[in-house]
């Protein structure tokens, strides 16, 4: 009765200037409708959104609270429609004018993107010309990785010792580059052991790495004049499931004694249950991830850690491809950009009122 | 090749968002890459089994779990391949209240094993800090005594001994410890983007167990 009451000597103002567009940069499948709030916004439930083909009939398609502007609603593509949008008070709604008809379509670039795509470019850019630099012979400076430098005496260390050496490439699948970076390793540690006839363990979390890993020990083994000493049991798969994988490893590290673990790759919470077991069978461990999470556990329980791009950098660094070299001298000038650029940003976003944030969203 | 168009083909559906090419990048995720991993996961078990006949045959050290694993692989893949995942397969799954249907074995074997392992992750958190916490040098000391505020400054203890102790705990959380963790970022940024390009441009072979020629 009061609400009819209401109704009777209170009207109230609808949403105006409904404009409808086809969703910028999406696969298609959705339009956009946005329209200046209800003049009486504050006392609203909702606003409702209705649609209509032919102008005529227009069904409900959703609602959005109070406050709010815009709202994108699924759609066919090639189909045009037409919108109205009520505030909604209560039993009462006003409707807004109907927009223009809008179709919505697919678009063929996301130019949200348009900023990541530069940097890459220019980034990319960058290491293409020192690869460029590289081959035609420059001479290329990297810095010392101590954990790199320390894989020949590990694996002395094993042939030494006459125990095996353990690869652990983590729980990582063939797309992670983590995972690619420590088969570009595995490679290498598996020619010193073809060289130095030290066994090698292999266990694999993954069926298409260690497919992958089995040819790359295999191929090193022929590489280094060994392929007799190549045994195909060294390099095997376990199972794909985390800490199954991490009790394998772990029961491998008690039972062979391994004198070197390498666990390099890409890595979980598992991380500290092989680290930690590794340490206490006294073997010399190498590690290297680029999960930053994961990378203080690392570093406390093994003797070397390969820290993020590191990792990536250890194939060039341990073949010394020159073309490889030329790509981390590439890396580094790009980081200084960046630190220069964020500098700048820093200084131009503290200074002025430049919106220097947009420019990085 | 072969490498150089896929790594195409994986890039320019993250810019072009047009269902003509996505459709195309999610056929190659979600059925090629699954047929592909199918395939290499006969292989995989094939190497386990290999693995553990042959060290039953030696009688390698500790070959009886060999057995073990052996037997419950064949068991369970009897048990998943005919008994379906809730047991409506062709293979009865339940004896009276009893079931054993691939699902409750999950649940009920493979889940609790896991959790076990990683509850050993809070032993192995404990002899890492011991570790990480002896002061036998300047860095360490400077983790120590970072730890040791941060730690206090969660507790509610540590509000009592300084108002400031929580919020100067939660400074040390978000600046320097995010300003380092984004250093290593940008680093594993770039070294991705840099292998990445190594490898699509054919530099980098290595890891198809090549050279980098």
């Amino acid at each position: 009765m009061i609400s009819v009451l209401v109704a009777g000597i209170f009207t109230l103002a609808p949403p105006t200037n409904v404009v409808v567009s086809d969703t910028p940069d999406d696969g298609g499948g959705a339009i956009t409708i946005e329209w200046q709030l209800s003049a009486d916004d504050a006392q609203l439930q909702r606003y409702e959104i209705y649609r209509s083909e032919d102008g005529l009939k227009y069904d409900k398609v959703g609602f959005i609270g109070r406050g709010r502007n815009a709202y994108e609603d699924e759609t066919q593509d090639r189909t045009p429609y037409i919108y109205k949008v009520a505030a909604i008070m209560d039993t009462m709604r006003a409707l807004s004018e109907p927009s223009t008809p809008v179709m919505s379509s697919a678009q063929w670039l996301d130019r949200n993107k348009i900023n990541i795509i530069i940097t890459v470019l220019l980034l990319g850019g960058m290491i293409l010309y020192f690869i460029y630099r590289a081959r035609r012979g420059r001479e290329l400076y990297v810095r010392k990785i101590s954990g790199l430098q320390a894989i020949d005496d590990a694996i002395g260390r094993a042939t030494e010792m006459g125990k095996p050496i353990l690869y652990c490439p983590g729980i990582g699948y063939i797309e992670d580059i983590a995972t690619i970076a420590s088969l570009s390793i595995l490679g290498e540690v598996a020619k010193k052991c073809g060289q130095y006839d030290t066994k090698l363990i292999n266990p694999h979390f993954d069926p298409i790495v260690y497919t992958v890993a089995r040819e790359i020990v295999k191929e090193a083994y022929t590489d280094v004049g060994r392929p007799d000493a190549y045994d195909p049991d060294s390099v095997y798969f376990v199972t794909d499931s985390q800490f199954a994988y991490a009790a394998a490893v772990d029961g491998i590290m008690l039972r062979e004694r391994p004198a070197t673990n390498f666990l390099v790759g890409w890595f979980r919470a598992e991380s500290l249950i092989l680290a930690e077991t590794g340490a206490s069978t006294g073997a010399i461990q190498i590690a290297g991830t680029d999960q930053v999470s994961q990378l203080p556990f690392f570093v406390t329980a093994c003797d070397y850690t390969l820290i993020g791009e590191e990792l990536y950098a250890a194939s060039a660094y341990i073949s010394r491809e020159p073309l490889l070299l030329g790509a981390i001298k590439g890396e580094d000038y790009g980081k200084i950009i960046i630190v220069g650029i964020l500098v700048a940003a820093s200084i131009l976003g503290l200074l002025t009122k430049v919106p220097i944030l947009q420019l990085f969203r | 090749m072969l490498v150089f168009v896929f790594g195409i083909l994986g890039i320019i559906p993250f810019i072009i968002p047009h269902p003509a090419v996505q459709n195309v990048d999610e056929y190659l995720r979600n059925n090629l890459l699954k047929i592909l991993a199918a395939f290499a996961l006969i292989l995989g078990l094939g190497s386990l089994l290999r693995v553990h006949i042959d060290k039953m045959k030696r009688k390698g050290q500790n070959w009886q779990y060999s057995w073990v694993l052996i037997l419950t692989f064949v068991v369970s893949a009897i048990i998943g391949l005919f008994g379906g995942v809730n047991g409506t397969g062709i293979l009865p799954t339940r004896i009276g209240s009893f079931p054993f249907d691939i699902w409750t074995i999950y649940l009920n074997v493979e889940v609790p094993l896991g959790a076990t392992m990683f509850a050993l992750l809070s032993f192995f958190m404990a002899s890492a800090a011991y570790r990480a916490f002896r002061a036998r040098s300047t860095e360490a000391t400077l983790l120590l005594a970072a730890a040791f505020v941060v730690m206090l400054g969660v507790l509610p203890f540590g509000n009592r001994i300084s108002p400031h102790l929580p919020s100067f705990a939660q400074w040390i959380m978000d600046v320097p410890n995010v300003a380092g963790q984004r250093g290593i970022l940008f680093g594993v940024a770039l070294g991705m983007l840099a292998t990445a390009l190594k490898i699509i441009l054919g530099i980098e072979r290595s890891w198809l167990g090549g050279g980098g020629e």
